[in-house]
């Protein structure tokens, strides 16, 4: 018999591992059927979750824990037992502004240097009282967190100088384009979406923000991970496989024109390939860039959800949502990743498992061997651009040495 | 009290607004351009904005909510914990409602409910219509083939389904192209 899963998901190239463990047979080699539903903002994919009309959802990591912690609604404990993905956004703005800021860089700007140019043209804007405003996806997401975290670093301060507002992603190319915003940070095909119209260019992947920078979760109510615990663990090794697929060049191509159907994100199969393969185009006309890890999927157990991560997306909530840090709040908020479901699912598989559950982000800057529960791992570099070391033992005086 | 009924589908909001429109005090405005929305919103200032639970605007509306300085009052999600049930029901239904902050329950529910009553009853009449175009054929037609693969090649149901989805898949096709295609050929080799 086999176990019906509903998942929720947006149109975007990272609702990828879901979309192709159905297409290729993964889940149903595991013995789950899966039904996927479409939805265009992140509101609905969360009411669904929370009504039961899905038993997971892709989801933007920083709101299953908002949700959690109550934020904005009646708090409801989410799980996150596997990490869909990390990175895959951009930072795309106006052509004139992104030809002002990025200088003579070829290719994907410095974002310490891009920072500063930001800088100047933000705050003459700012005194013309025509602030310089951004469009994220949303207010609980990393674009929102990433975006944020580079401006404050290079003098920008996100609230004051700045406009921030949302903007559903395939809605950010029109943005751009009536002048309603001067850049956006989103997910791909979203920003190349805006490149081949010509409204965008872009200057700076959020791997360069941070280099393993947490994305999408899978994600559940807790009373229905424990109720189909044993269903989770089968969906896991699904999306595991599903993980491996995507990544590998020989299916890209077959991958891309799955992920362009219709009923999935119903766009341009081309598009999507290119950010599977990490090619950005910066600007209509100009030249292919590759940007290793630019979407992070698979490697290095990129799905073991670091308790770590949580609890940095939770100092960011802290930190802009201008409350102050409670440590049963962040207990609460790092108990939403459960790598201890990840191990209970790829124990005695090929895939590596860590030996830690945390670790100290930022801290990695050449490969490194660590020890494992199972297999073999090197991590490479985890750095945040501004060479700041996030432990999450010790969050507040990371908040408090922040800009 | 205000009421703003969002949603991109013109027929449907009509329909919701006719159905409000036999409350007493309620001013109804509808909204269905997502261009201008917050500018709108602030225009029209609200106590209750109802919108299709799939409006691909949530997003924005629930952030301006959030932190506009435009509305002096906050508005708040209709999800007091107290109040499960109808949320279950407006879910269901496929509504989400805004409150603003402090608005009796008592003056929400009737609201909410016949709010509820017009979308489900909207809902029909589309199911109607997408089962009058064959729509919902479609898993019936995937079944057929999966059963017509299972007699003739004697395989059990798991085996049937992947068989169609790997033809489909190789093919580039949707399965239901291919449940279409042996079904058709079941049918002319059978004779019926």
């Amino acid at each position: 018999m086999n176990t019906q899963l509903t998942i929720g998901f947006l149109p975007l190239v990272d609702a990828c591992l879901p979309i192709l463990a159905l297409e290729h047979g993964f889940a149903e080699d595991e013995g789950i059927s899966l039904s996927l539903v479409k939805d265009l903002s992140w509101a609905t994919v969360l009411d669904r979750l929370l009504y039961g009309h899905s038993d997971a959802a892709h989801m933007i990591a920083p709101l299953a824990i908002a949700a959690t912690l109550g934020r904005g609604r009646p708090a409801q404990p989410l799980a996150a037992p596997f990490v869909l993905g990390l990175n895959g956004n951009a930072i795309t703005l106006a052509p004139k502004l992104a030809q002002r800021v990025r200088g003579d860089e070829e290719g994907l700007g410095d974002p310490v240097k891009v920072g500063a140019a930001l800088r100047e043209v933000a705050l003459e804007r700012a005194a013309a009282g025509k602030p310089l405003t951004f469009g994220v996806v949303h207010r609980y997401s990393s674009h929102n967190y990433m975006l944020r975290y580079w401006l404050a670093s290079c003098g920008i301060h996100a609230d004051k100088d700045v406009d921030i507002s949302t903007v559903a992603p395939p809605f950010c190319a029109e943005a751009l384009e009536l002048g309603e915003v001067d850049g956006i940070c989103v997910g791909e095909p979203w920003n190349s979406v805006a490149v081949e119209k010509g409204v965008g260019e872009i200057v700076l992947s959020t791997s360069q923000i941070w280099r393993r920078g947490v994305e999408k979760v899978l994600a559940l109510r807790e009373p229905v991970l424990e109720e189909k615990r044993e269903a989770v663990l089968r969906l896991i090794r699904a999306l595991c496989r599903a993980a491996a697929h995507f990544v590998d060049p020989i299916n890209w191509e077959h991958n891309a024109a799955i992920l362009a159907r219709p009923e999935y994100l119903d766009g341009s199969p081309e598009l999507i390939r290119r950010a599977i393969a990490d090619q950005i185009l910066i600007a209509r006309g100009g030249a292919m860039i590759h940007y290793p890890d630019f979407m992070f999927q698979y490697r290095e157990a990129a799905n073991f959800p670091w308790v770590s991560q949580a609890e940095w997306l939770y100092s960011q909530m802290v930190r802009w949502d201008g409350q102050t840090f409670d440590r049963a709040s962040a207990d609460k908020a790092a108990r939403v990743f459960r790598p201890d479901i990840y191990r209970a699912a790829l124990l005695g598989t090929n895939e590596p498992l860590p030996g830690a559950s945390s670790k100290v982000e930022g801290s990695i800057v050449t490969p490194t061997v660590v020890g494992t529960q199972q297999g073999n791992m090197v991590l490479e570099s985890n750095a945040f651009f501004d060479g700041k070391v996030f432990d999450p033992q010790r969050i507040e005086e990371y908040l408090a040495q922040l800009p | 009290m205000r009421i703003a009924i969002v949603d991109e589908s013109a027929a449907r909001a009509s329909i919701i607004e006719e159905g409000l429109s036999e409350l007493a005090d309620c001013d109804l405005v509808v909204i269905t351009e997502r261009r201008g929305m917050l500018a709108r919103m602030a225009e029209i200032d609200p106590d209750i904005v109802l919108m299709n639970l799939g409006n691909p605007s949530r997003d924005m509306l629930e952030e301006y909510f959030a932190v506009s300085r435009a509305l002096a009052r906050p508005i708040a999600m209709f999800v007091d914990e107290a109040d499960d049930e109808a949320i279950v029901a407006s879910v269901e239904a496929g509504v989400s409602s805004y409150v603003v902050d402090g608005l009796a329950a008592g003056r929400i529910r009737p609201i909410l409910d016949l709010a509820i009553t017009r979308f489900n009853a909207f809902a029909r009449l589309q199911s109607d219509l997408a089962e009058a175009r064959g729509k919902l054929a479609e898993r019936e037609l995937v079944d057929k083939a999966k059963r017509i693969l299972m007699q003739s090649k004697g395989l059990p149901e798991p085996k049937a389904y992947a068989e169609l989805r790997k033809t489909a898949m190789d093919q580039g096709k949707r399965i239901v192209n291919i449940a279409e295609a042996v079904v058709t050929a079941h049918e002319l080799m059978s004779g019926t």
